[in-house]
């Protein structure tokens, strides 16, 4: 049974990794991840969790060491942010072409420079095209189950790919806020144990991991990859289904929330949708018709089922918490807009970009966004696609 | 040349299952020049079988039987460590070769 508690962010990821019991944790230190690796540290250093934790020189090393564990057959686990990630990029493709099912925290920061230590979703987005499954989460509830499923989805035979959870910066990784954990045997017991068919350490089965891979045959396994990431999807929802079974919690590849005949809505990922929320019970008392889709799943991008619960919208905005200078709105916006051109459905969708660096992001704001799109469907007029919200002119 | 595989047909990841495969792999067709082995000038002293990088000189009971030439990228290395006195091996355009014997 679960047991109700107050955790932060930090210390909800913490706490499923010590109940997940990875074999090998590889990790390095860097604001807003530090607490939680320091929380995990601390089970390793008390004996409670028999996990080989390495202490490494950088992320670059971190992910490496992550790498070479996983490819010998370990349960491998870590955690970033921002510019650690960064650090990591040359790696981070590898864990996903090796098809190494390694599961990490990235606790969303913006990127430097100026260096700034807050929150946006610029590191995640720019691992989008890794090759790694993205779980976004609302709160810390959301951190925590995440990373639970998110062992069991990257081990399926039919995906074998790395597992990344985002925690939004201080606004989940430092705060406080009431959640469930689920006992220790449910975890064991949910994630099972970790039985990969190839290892470096089956000894009676030599085999070679990551050989040069030339014009002949590279093509064919970033194909196998394409397949994989379509696989996932399944596995999401079939993981999903079963952590219903242990926790009562709900988990689908986006929340629909208040979408019954709403004609105005908004795409939004990470703790930014509970702000949403907020506003959208508010505006529906006032006989308002608007919705929120909170994205979980933004790799595999789940299209087939954005258009089918996008019908019956008048107009709708994308907000992306980061930016693609120089590009057509952000990452979220593009991806959305794409998703949406061809399939039938033909209304106005409009991009605003907000909270890099951390900046708030507040119920009258977002109430603004809603009226905005009131005007676009009474005027039929998008006055600008591309907005920036919050940020002084 | 045989038939690549198409991307359902082989391992994920890159990985290679089977141990010493690099065999399976063709690198003949790599060579520029190709190592011609004069048999009647050979002392067997093997020099070409310890210095070959790709393995390629083939060795039966102790003497020296000729060249793989499958495998052989034509670096010359074993034209380069034959005895100046024996130069039983000699580098040879590939291309020159091919024409001579319509191959």
């Amino acid at each position: 049974m679960g047991k109700i508690v107050a955790l932060t962010g930090n210390d909800a990821a913490g706490t499923a990794m010590i109940q997940i019991r990875p074999d090998v944790v590889a990790a390095f230190p860097i604001t807003p991840q530090t607490e939680l690796m320091h929380k995990f540290a601390e089970a390793v250093a008390d004996g409670d969790v028999d996990t080989e934790f390495v202490s490494v020189e950088s992320e670059h090393s971190a992910m490496s060491a992550a790498i070479g564990a996983s490819a010998a057959g370990a349960r491998v686990m870590t955690a970033t942010a921002a510019n650690g990630f960064a650090l990591m990029w040359e790696v981070v493709y590898i864990a996903a072409s090796y098809r190494l099912p390694i599961v990490m925290t990235l606790v969303n920061r913006a990127l430097s420079g100026p260096i700034n230590i807050h929150c946006d979703h610029s590191d995640s987005m720019g691992g989008r095209d890794a090759g790694w499954i993205q779980l976004h989460s609302e709160n810390s509830q959301e951190v925590y189950d995440n990373l639970i499923q998110g062992v069991k989805i990257a081990e399926n035979r039919d995906v074998l790919l790395p597992v990344m959870v985002t925690s939004d910066g201080f606004i989940l990784s430092h705060t406080l806020e009431r959640m469930e954990i689920l006992d220790n045997q449910g975890v064991q017991d949910f994630v099972g144990e970790n039985h990969p068919q190839h290892t470096l350490l089956d000894v009676d089965h030599p085999i070679t991991f990551g050989p040069l891979d030339l014009p002949d045959y590279y093509f064919e396994h970033k194909r196998q990859q394409v397949l994989a990431m379509e696989k996932a999807k399944g596995v999401i929802l079939e993981v999903g289904r079963e952590f219903k079974k242990l926790s009562g919690r709900d988990y689908w590849l986006f929340e629909e929330y208040q979408m019954e005949g709403a004609e105005r809505a908004i795409v939004a990922l990470g703790s930014t949708a509970g702000t949403v929320k907020e506003t959208v019970d508010a505006l529906r008392e006032k006989g308002e018709k608007v919705g929120l889709i909170k994205l979980r799943v933004f790799r595999p991008f789940p299209k087939e089922e954005l258009v089918e619960a996008l019908k019956g919208i008048k107009a709708l905005v994308v907000l992306d918490r980061s930016n693609s200078f120089g590009g057509f709105g952000g990452p979220l916006f593009t991806e959305i807009r794409s998703t949406l051109y061809g399939s039938g459905l033909s209304f106005e969708v409009l991009n605003y970009i907000y909270g890099l660096g951390g900046r708030n992001i507040s119920l009258k704001e977002i109430e603004g966004v809603y009226s905005d799109l009131k005007e676009v469907i009474e005027t039929s007029k998008v006055k600008e696609r591309i907005n920036y919200l919050g940020v002084r002119e | 040349m045989s038939r690549l595989k198409g991307w359902k047909e082989i391992p994920i990841g890159g990985l290679i299952l089977e141990a010493g495969n690099a065999e399976e792999y063709q690198t003949g067709t790599w060579r520029t020049y190709r190592p011609v082995w004069d048999e009647g000038k050979c002392i067997h002293c093997l020099f070409c079988w310890i210095y070959c990088p790709d393995s390629a000189i083939i060795v039966e009971g102790g003497k020296m039987k000729g060249i793989d030439l499958k495998h052989c990228k034509g670096c010359g290395i074993c034209d380069q460590e034959c005895p100046p006195k024996v130069k039983a091996i000699e580098m040879v355009l590939e291309s020159k070769l091919q024409s001579e014997k319509g191959e």
